[in-house]
């Protein structure tokens, strides 16, 4: 079993939901993500969502669009992501990593080098946002064979077909977007991802994490009342984006921290 | 006996060309593009349909386009014969309406009331609108807000026509970076919106289907050329953006081996300077926007800022099809430079009482070393992919004038 595997297991045996935020590597700087995944882990999370900044994120709104161009302000690559991966690691050999992209950084590395430097790295799973199951089967089974696990979306508009084909190459969990929409978006409607989350059950024995337009403890706990993973993202880049407006790193590293333990409340007590 | 190739077995079912094309896209979009492609599939097929086509190319459009003898410049030029298939006299001054009012018909028979386009020189934004207009669809036109300040002749038409023109900011603030809004805004509200990219990019079925609709550009070439010169002609030479006019015109000829076939990309301030759009000629594959093509990207894998003068060409990556001919062989692509390309575009002004717009030039300044080498007796073909009109201001500037 993958690390990744592990985790959800046990918590599942626990009967508790993943917590999993997600920040961009490289925003503002690489020192700063690093020390937020920690702050992360310390505060409740089960598994961290690294996004690895591109020129052009097609799926991704404005927040995450900005986090990658501070990113990329100093030129953070996917060869710095590994790099900081792998220094995590050297703390934290516990918590499982995903890495969440876009597939030019992965073509332009080469499979071959992209898989065994993740593997080198400590990387657990991986999540191409425009990598649909009809163009996955190279890079999916030679991450499988390393013992990776491969993370994909389903969203409203999957058909029940559709997703029974995506299930079918995902391991780990699956992502399910609560929303029709980019990023960012704030239309958050629990009743609609129950609906969805019930059907995918009948498509996949995999766990289930929902994300998209999860902002406060209370959505957090609404949304582990019908799935099995939290995915948070935008919420915690908002407030990283303040490093802009002159927030130092100690306090956007406890105000993350604070949501964070505040949405593992949450969920805990849901 | 070499065996004659066969050109026209791609794409596959999965929209491949060789390795290129595919459908790299969110998921959200995938229902829609299988959905666009069912369409596609059935309307391709379907004879009132076509008949519609048809009909709006030649009544709104104004089709066929002519076949052009450019007797003068093929003088000055001294060698091959250079035939102008002027799609610069089509409806809004471009051949990208002929991809849209394809598009269009099919969102109608879809019921969509909404389309939303990209666009670079704002060509085809001007020619999405129209139909929009024609139509009675809301429009919305995504364009770089770079891009709206070097076109805005063709952003004011554009609202004219009752388009919504939004300024892209994010990025390089051209035309990839207002591709991505495009997608953007599908993804949010693709229950009721159809989206009309304008070349031969995206992911499958669109590099396919805005092939198909342009390749009325070459059909006509082909009835021409023998009606006029009782002849194929030697050699087709046309400007790569995405590649759309390029393709329109080249995929009637693929399977005739001595048509000699050339598109050309923009050299911007030469290719060594890093400072063009010319991922054929200085790129390597990877993806972008929804499809495996050439791209110019850094180690990393980011997309280049591109440099061109011509808007519509100001675009670092290229229609997949474009890729695939490349890797067999049998288009040659090129690059022509910023200041050739403003030379050309000059020369056919003066020489044909013709202005072309500046991506057109392009075609026209790698003609101009094409022809001589090719000499007398044969004949070149070149796209006249659109008219100059939404350039004068550009070109007056570099004349040091504000009009
Ligand atoms: C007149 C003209 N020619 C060529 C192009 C380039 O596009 P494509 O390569 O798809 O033909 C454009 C794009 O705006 C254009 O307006």
């Amino acid at each position: 079993m993958s690390r990744l595997q592990n985790t959800l297991a046990e918590l599942k045996a626990a009967g508790r939901k993943a917590l999993i935020p997600y920040i961009t590597a490289g925003d503002p700087d690489l020192d700063t993500t690093l020390q937020l995944m920690h702050d992360l882990v310390a505060a409740g999370a089960d598994i961290i969502e690294l996004g690895v900044p591109f020129s052009d994120p097609m799926a991704d709104g404005p927040t995450i669009q900005l986090a990658y161009e501070r990113a990329l302000l100093h030129n953070v690559g996917l060869r710095d992501v590994l790099a900081l991966v792998e220094r995590f690691r050297s703390h934290d050999n516990k918590t499982p990593v995903v890495l969440m992209g876009y597939m030019n950084p992965i073509e332009y590395m080469g499979y071959e080098t992209f898989v065994s430097s993740s593997v080198q790295a400590g990387v657990d799973g991986v999540l191409v946002v425009d990598l649909p199951p009809e163009e996955c089967e190279t890079l999916t089974a030679m991450l499988h064979e390393q013992n990776l696990d491969t993370i994909f979306l389903l969203t409203p508009t999957t058909s029940d077909q559709r997703a029974a084909e995506i299930c079918r190459h995902s391991s780990g969990y699956v992502y399910y977007v609560s929303i029709k929409g980019v990023t960012g978006a704030n239309t958050l409607d629990v009743t609609d991802v129950k609906r969805h989350v019930d059907r995918l059950r009948r498509a996949t024995d995999l766990p289930i994490a929902v994300g998209f337009g999860i902002k406060t403890a209370d959505d957090a706990a609404a949304v582990s009342r019908v799935a099995d993973g939290v995915i948070v993202g935008s919420a915690l880049v908002n407030i990283i984006a303040r490093s802009g407006q002159g927030d130092t790193a100690v306090e956007i590293s406890s105000q993350v921290s604070a949501l964070v333990s505040d949405m593992r409340k949450g969920m805990d007590a849901a | 006996m070499t065996e004659q190739r066969d050109y026209y077995q791609v794409p596959d079912l999965r929209g491949h060309f060789g390795i290129h094309g595919g459908r790299f896209a969110s998921e959200t979009l995938m229902n829609a593009l299988e959905e666009l492609s069912e369409l596609y599939g059935r309307m391709k097929n379907d004879p009132d349909f076509q008949a519609e086509f048809d009909r709006d190319l030649a009544h709104y459009v104004g089709r066929p386009s002519p076949l052009y003898f450019a007797e003068r410049l093929s003088k000055n030029w001294g060698g091959a014969e250079v035939w102008l298939k002027r799609e610069d006299l089509n409806h809004t001054g471009a051949h990208k309406i002929n991809n849209t009012i394809g598009q269009a018909l099919l969102a109608k028979h879809v019921g969509k009331r909404r389309v939303i386009a990209e666009t670079g020189a704002g060509q085809h934004g001007v020619a999405s609108a129209t139909v929009a207009a024609r139509l009675g669809l809301d429009c919305v036109v995504y364009m770089g807000a770079d891009d709206v300040e070097r076109q805005k002749l063709n952003v004011y038409r554009m609202k004219l026509l009752g388009a919504e023109v939004v300024p892209v900011t994010s990025g390089t603030r051209t035309l990839k970076d207002a591709m991505n809004e495009a997608m953007r805004d599908w993804v949010t509200n693709v229950d009721d919106t159809y989206y009309i990219i304008g070349t031969v990019a995206g992911p499958h079925p669109y590099p396919m289907l805005v092939r198909d609709f342009q390749a009325v550009i070459g059909r006509e070439t082909r009835r021409q050329m023998q009606a006029q010169a009782g002849a194929l002609p030697d050699a087709l030479v046309a400007c790569v953006g995405g590649g759309s006019n390029a393709i329109g015109l080249f995929h009637e000829f693929l399977n005739d081996p001595t048509v000699a076939i050339y598109g050309v990309e923009a050299g911007g301030l030469g290719l060594e300077t890093g400072q063009h759009a010319a991922p054929l000629s200085a790129g390597k594959p990877g993806i972008l926007h929804g499809n495996r093509t050439y791209l110019m990207a850094d180690d990393n894998g980011q997309i280049l800022g591109t440099h061109s003068v011509s808007a519509g060409l100001d675009y670092p990556g290229v229609g997949p099809e474009h890729s695939w001919l490349k890797d067999e062989g049998r288009a040659q692509y090129v690059s022509v430079t910023d200041d050739e390309a403003m030379a050309a575009f000059r020369e056919l002004t003066r020489t044909e009482g013709i202005m072309p717009a500046l991506e057109t030039a392009h075609a026209l300044a790698y003609a101009k070393k094409l022809a001589p080498e090719m000499g007398q007796g044969k004949r070149l073909v070149v796209n006249l992919s659109g008219r100059g009109d939404k350039d004068v201001h550009t070109v007056a500037r570099m004349d040091g004038m504000d009009i």
